[in-house]
């Protein structure tokens, strides 16, 4: 413990992130003694994501007994859960209920085709039910079968379950069968892999509850045995210190913790993505954001506002699968690059939903590919560089793209492949700027008091028109837009969320004991940053509570500027953020306080993201920056000065049509567009007047 | 046509966004649960001179697909009738009469003109569910109403809402006539911001293309809507499709009532005949003509998901009007069912028509009913009266692709079930079980999907026990080969003795003391193909986890 404090209140200076994507594992190493960053690019292993990560290291040269922190971001519980490839788990459960997992809420998948298939998480043999029962408010109305618990431990080590799950009705009232439960556990079952319900997410709603348990189980001895493991072979290496995980609410926890709650790494990757969106955008006095990161599969969405992204308790990674943690609120709204266009049978042009993926992919990828996407139309109208295309010998050629736009899209609309292609584009972006729109409106927020946040591969090809469509004023692209999740793993802070259900009208609510709440939630958190071998710059605490109109179901979040307010102050700032949110007062109708949440997030030392480009590389002038000019089109072809991204000057201004090429991504400057580069090397677009 | 596609497909896009804008504006202010969480609500956009349906909103309730253009329709020749007053810019009428191009009481239906240089463009029109829109029992679903009257509180279209000012006289006799009238202006408020929030969207379509270029665009859509429904009921040969789907009964009258339907298709043209159906009933099962209408149209879109809802693609089909039957009622009939149960017979009566001609896009027939279990009464803990309702899924049909889904929701709804541990919160019950209900689901090549089984006890106080739900009588039917889905099944246990309701599926106010049980099964999917057909790993896999005894097995797959 000692040498661990002494560790925490060291001189953190070489910090490596590692991201594990479903394609690359990404490294960036800061060094901030001796004022450099090392980048790397290496492919994912599947089998094993270390194997990726010791490449990426290698790659990027580093020297591991020298590293002071590695933080890692990993897809390993998400791919786990998306393809059902989980540890066998079982459940035990109340008496009468071992089908809730199945049953879900009556739902289908859509809400027009009966048609739909669900697997649930834990097979109908594998949950077994017990004699216990609590009522709503707590009270034991049977006592917990501690025989038929041991017994049905028994059947399901005897049946080979690796992780096991407890999740009795009402635990969020009174956790004490539960905790009970977890005690005969510690006991009888053969390893640490055991899940209560109550303690990963203690709130009413036995679906998600359970499925939020289960999910957690399923994956946990997965994700232990790959944390050790890397931790193994990275010790081997030399590496002397701890690694830390991310989590989906875009914290870091050690990897000794993380399998205990592994279901809050799902969905972590996209996570560390938005935290670095938020870290760039305050530095660059740019804290509001809509992150926009589109890639060659997905496109994601989240919004940052005072450079803290919007969490959410209740996502839904898939159909009936929800996982209610507070993870950040990224919404994957299309399909990326690979998005395929066609002619529907009325007649109209349509892209999307479906997507070529990542094989065969675009047709320019040279995969084998022959429908037209994206990606294939952005080649076409000399937006990507079409000297990419040669590199595939025996590939598509820009000619041969055409033919398929003009057969399959020209022919039927009665235009050419250009303008075919143009239509294409057009219409993706008037699609996702309707989507990026219902995510901002869902939140409640306009996106034009925001500034657009562009990365992956595609999202700086698309943003400036995107943000066009929605009014907003500026679009951000950060220096190292294909590395973001992993600069999120770099500047990441320590995190941990609570939240503690109080459901009482407000005129009837203690508040004493809501500020008690608050403090001991408080005090919880602080004792865990302080376990974590971390240096921490500072801490900061935020607290909101969860209200609603009584006799209303949503809820909604009201920040707090402390952790003791009064009961006005209370219905005051509910009925603020109420009127901000919907427009409407409702003076009349009394409020109900629901939730108490505590946010404790400890700040590490500030990372100079200046560093992400190199000083060296770069141009005097704007002239020397610029690799040539090619024919791109906007409305009509252009010849178009095209820049090297690590040879721009410091100051650099760009006039549009313009396009900056760099290892990553392409970024477009369309014509009336001012692209200023700002200290951390981010090209800041503001946006003429529309077109 | 001079418009190019391309703005087209832009334009269409835009105003498709303006009615989910408008469905999340409504859901996300709403208090009543049905409007916020069962997201029970639908907002479109409808054209200036009949009505006839634009836009709707991806997210609305499929049973409220074809009703609202028959509703604004209603209205628009009621103002150039001078039967309803006409409008001025910023007014919004409210009206929820069934006969008026409805459903029933409870769907209350807000509409809003738009005006463009002082003319109405379009109109902008919503429907949400209200819990209580007054008469007999709370919540509106009586079983045994035998006049609208009964059934609540019925509006004819007023303007609630003058040049944007809510009018307060109106607004005081509504509230003087339902329950819970102290939160249904948060109600009211979300859903005329969802209108208001159209309004400004609109605006912003109209300005950027020029009116004249959307009100073209609006055209070539339509008849390009009509021309994509056209190619897929190309699919279905030149023909008469029959079938007969049953209702068990209206409530009061215990006899079935049948749902004849003769489809005839000719290139590309669909005909829906429902003559021979059963007379106009006395209880609450009649359908109205629009709800009559709007499920056959949700029913094709269940088929094929990918047609946009808009007028045009209702072109092709034509419905024939069943005059003099429940599939048609006239005041003062009895509607309260129409919504949630009529609609889906109606719904199952298209897809068994179709099933042989279309095999690989319909399913075994699905459960079909809504579930409707409501328990109204005293909780002498809380000194108060309450109303509990606990809707419920069934299985679904077997199908090319699958086995059916087990505990999907109604075919006309997309609406969550309520928690069994909130319903413990919030009323005096105890849950005993929560279960799939094994055996439910008909044997197939893909079998059904499995119904629910419930039971709950009632804690103390007093109550009363309701229900209107389907399928009792019959099992939703297999296709293909395949057997029927299980029968729905209602047990009142009282005093140790059990007790079945004479209607089956229908009952009301059947009276409970503390310690009284309620059990539920609810009906499996049809299932689809023959049952012998099916792989017997499958087969076994079903045995082995419980979902059916190995004599079943040996009866329903014959192995």
């Amino acid at each position: 413990m000692q040498e661990k404090s002494l560790q925490g209140a060291g001189r953190q200076s070489q910090v490596a992130g590692i991201d594990v994507g479903g394609t690359f594992t990404d490294l960036v190493l800061f060094d901030s003694e001796h004022g450099t960053v090392r980048l790397a690019k290496t492919p994912t292993t599947l089998d094993n994501q270390a194997t990726g990560v010791l490449n990426a290291l290698d790659a990027a040269e580093a020297d591991l007994a020298a590293l002071d922190l590695i933080v890692h971001g990993t897809t390993t519980t998400t791919n786990a859960v998306l393809e059902r490839n989980l540890c066998k788990t079982g459940l035990i459960t109340t008496m009468g209920f071992r089908d809730i997992l199945e049953l879900g809420r009556r739902t289908r998948p859509q809400a027009y085709g009966m048609k739909g298939d669900f697997k649930p998480i834990i097979p109908r043999d594998l949950r077994l039910e017990i004699p216990e029962r609590m009522d709503a408010r707590g009270n034991v109305l049977t006592p917990l079968d501690e025989d038929a618990l041991r017994a049905a431990m028994q059947d399901l080590v005897d049946d080979g379950c690796e992780a096991l799950v407890i999740h009795f009705l009402h635990s969020y009232a009174n956790p004490a069968h539960e905790l009970r439960a977890g005690e005969i556990a510690a006991e009888v079952w053969p390893n640490g892999n055991v899940t209560i319900g109550h303690t990963l997410l203690s709130e009413s709603r036995e679906f998600e509850r359970g499925v939020t348990a289960a999910v957690n189980a399923s994956v946990q001895p997965l994700l232990r045995r790959y944390v050790e493991r890397l931790a193994d072979q990275l010790a081997a290496r030399g590496y002397r210190h701890d690694v830390l995980v991310m989590n989906g609410n875009g914290g870091m926890v050690s990897a000794r913790h993380v399998a205990a709650e592994a279901a809050k790494t799902v969905m972590s990757g996209p996570a560390s993505g938005v935290m670095a969106a938020a870290y760039t955008g305050r530095r660059a006095g740019i804290p509001d954001l809509i992150t926009y990161d589109m890639g060659g599969t997905s496109t994601d969405v989240a919004l940052i506002r005072n450079a803290e992204p919007a969490v959410s308790n209740e996502i839904e990674i898939e159909y009936a699968m929800p996982i209610h943690v507070p993870m950040v609120d990224v919404r994957t709204v299309g399909a990326g690059g690979g998005s395929i266009a066609r002619i529907t049978p009325a007649g109209l042009l349509q892209v999307g939903p479906d997507s070529a993926g990542a094989t065969p992919g675009p047709i320019c990828y040279g995969r084998g590919g022959t429908l037209p996407t994206i990606s294939d139309a952005n080649m076409l109208l000399g937006r990507l560089n079409p000297a990419r295309l040669n590199s595939v010998p025996g590939g598509p050629t820009i000619e041969s793209i055409a033919a398929i736009f003009e057969e399959k899209l020209g022919r039927p609309l009665g235009v050419s492949a250009i303008e075919a292609a143009a239509a294409v584009i057009r219409i993706a972006n008037t699609r996702m700027a309707d989507a990026v729109r219902m995510v901002s409106v869902s939140l409640g927020e306009d996106p034009r008091d925001f500034a657009l946040f562009a990365f992956g591969g595609a999202g700086p090809l698309h943003s400036t028109a995107i943000a066009r469509e929605l009014g907003i004023p500026r679009v951000l692209t950060p220096a190292r837009p294909g590395i973001t999740n992993a600069l999120g793993c770099v500047v990441a802070d320590l995190r941990h969320d609570f939240v503690n259900t109080v459901n009482r009208p407000l005129h009837s609510v203690d508040i004493a004991a809501v500020h008690e709440i608050f403090a001991k939630q408080s005090a919880e958190g602080r004792r865990l940053i302080d376990k974590e071998a971390v240096a921490i710059r500072e801490i900061r605490e935020i607290c909101s509570v969860d209200m609603q109109f009584v006799g209303q179901t949503h809820l909604l979040r009201v920040p707090l500027s402390s952790p003791t307010p009064t009961i006005d102050e209370l219905q005051a700032r509910f009925e603020q953020a109420y009127f901000h949110r919907f427009r409407v007062e409702l003076s009349d109708i009394r409020a109900s306080l629901v939730n108490v949440n505590t946010s404790i997030i400890g700040r590490r030392a500030e990372i100079d993201l200046s560093l992400l480009i190199d000083a060296g590389s770069r141009k005097p002038t704007l002239v020397e920056a610029q690799t040539g000019t090619r024919k791109v089109w906007f409305g009509e072809w252009m010849e178009t000065p095209i820049y090297w991204r690590d040879n721009l000057p410091a100051d650099a201004v760009i006039h549009g049509p313009a396009i900056i090429e760099q290892m990553d991504t392409t970024i477009i400057i369309e014509p009336g567009d001012i692209g200023n580069q700002d200290h951390d090397g981010n090209i800041i677009i503001k946006l003429g007047a529309a077109q | 046509m001079t418009i190019d596609p391309i703005t087209l497909s832009v334009i269409q896009s835009g105003l498709q966004q303006v009615c989910d804008e408008m469905d999340l504006t409504f859901s996300r202010a709403a208090f009543s649960p049905v409007i916020a969480e069962a997201n029970d609500r639908s907002d479109g956009i409808y054209s200036a001179e009949d009505g006839s349906l634009i836009a709707q909103g991806a997210a609305g309730l499929p049973v409220f697909v074809g009703t609202m253009q028959y509703s604004t329709r209603t209205l628009i020749e009621m103002i150039k009738a001078g039967k309803v007053a006409a409008p001025k810019p910023g007014d919004i009428y409210i009206v929820n009469d069934p006969y008026l191009g409805g459903t029933h009481l409870m769907d209350v239906r807000f509409a809003m003109p738009v005006y463009r240089d002082g003319e109405i463009f379009c109109w902008l029109s919503n429907t949400g569910h209200w819990p209580d829109t007054g008469g007999a029992v709370p919540g509106g679903f009586s079983a045994s109403a035998t006049a609208v009257e009964q059934e609540g509180l019925r509006l004819p279209p007023v303007r609630l809402f003058k040049q944007g000012v809510l009018d307060e006289e109106i607004y005081s006799i509504i509230c003087s006539n339902i329950r819970v009238s102290e939160q249904r202006i948060g109600d009211v408020k979300a859903q005329a911001a969802a209108l208001l929030v159209g309004e400004q969207r609109l605006a912003r379509i109209l300005d950027r293309y020029s009116d004249d270029t959307v009100r073209e665009a609006i055209a070539e859509l339509r008849v390009r809507a009509a021309a994509q429904m056209r190619a897929y009921a190309k699919l279905i040969p030149n023909g008469v499709y029959t079938s007969v789907a049953y209702v068990d009964s209206d409530g009061v009258v215990d006899e079935p009532l049948e749902i004849r339907l003769a489809i005839t298709a000719k290139d590309g043209e669909l005909e829906f005949d429902f003559t021979g159906s059963s007379k106009t009933c006395m209880g609450p099962m009649n359908s109205v003509l629009a709800t009559t209408m709007s499920s056959v149209y949700l029913a094709m879109r269940h088929i094929f998901p990918d047609v946009p809802i808009s007028a045009g693609a209702f072109e092709p089909l034509t419905v024939k009007r069943p005059e003099g039957t429940f599939l048609d009622a006239q005041y003062p009939r009895p509607v309260s069912g129409c919504a949630a149960e009529v609609s889906q017979r109606i719904a199952e009566s298209v897809f068994l028509a179709l099933v042989e001609a279309l095999p690989d896009r319909v399913t075994g027939a699905p459960a079909g009913t809504s579930g409707n279990f409501a328990l109204g009464g005293f909780d002498p803990e809380r000194n108060r009266g309450f109303v509990m309702y606990q809707i419920s899924g069934g299985g679904y049909g077997g199908n090319v692709d699958n086995d059916g889904l087990s505990n999907g929701c109604s075919t006309i709804g997309i609406s969550k079930a309520p928690p069994v541990e909130i319903m413990e919160q919030q009323f005096p019950v105890l849950y005993h079980r929560y279960a799939l209900r094994e055996g439910s689901g008909g044997a197939g090549k893909h079998r059904g999907g499995f119904g629910l089984d419930y039971e709950v006890e009632l804690l103390r106080g007093h109550a009363t026990a309701s229900f209107v739900m389907d399928h009792g009588r019959f099992g939703p039917p297999g296709v293909l080969g395949g057997k029927d889905g299980m029968p729905n099944s209602v047990t009142i246990i009282k005093s140790g003795q059990k007790i079945v309701p004479e209607h089956l599926s229908k009952a009301q106010d059947i009276p409970l003391s503390p310690g009284d049980r309620v059990r539920v099964g609810t009906p499996g999917g049809g299932g689809y193909g023959d049952p012998r057909a099916r792989d017997r790993e499958e087969v076994a896999e079903d045995v082995r986890l419980g979902r059916y005894t190995e004599e079943q097995i040996r009866e329903l797959f014959g192995a």
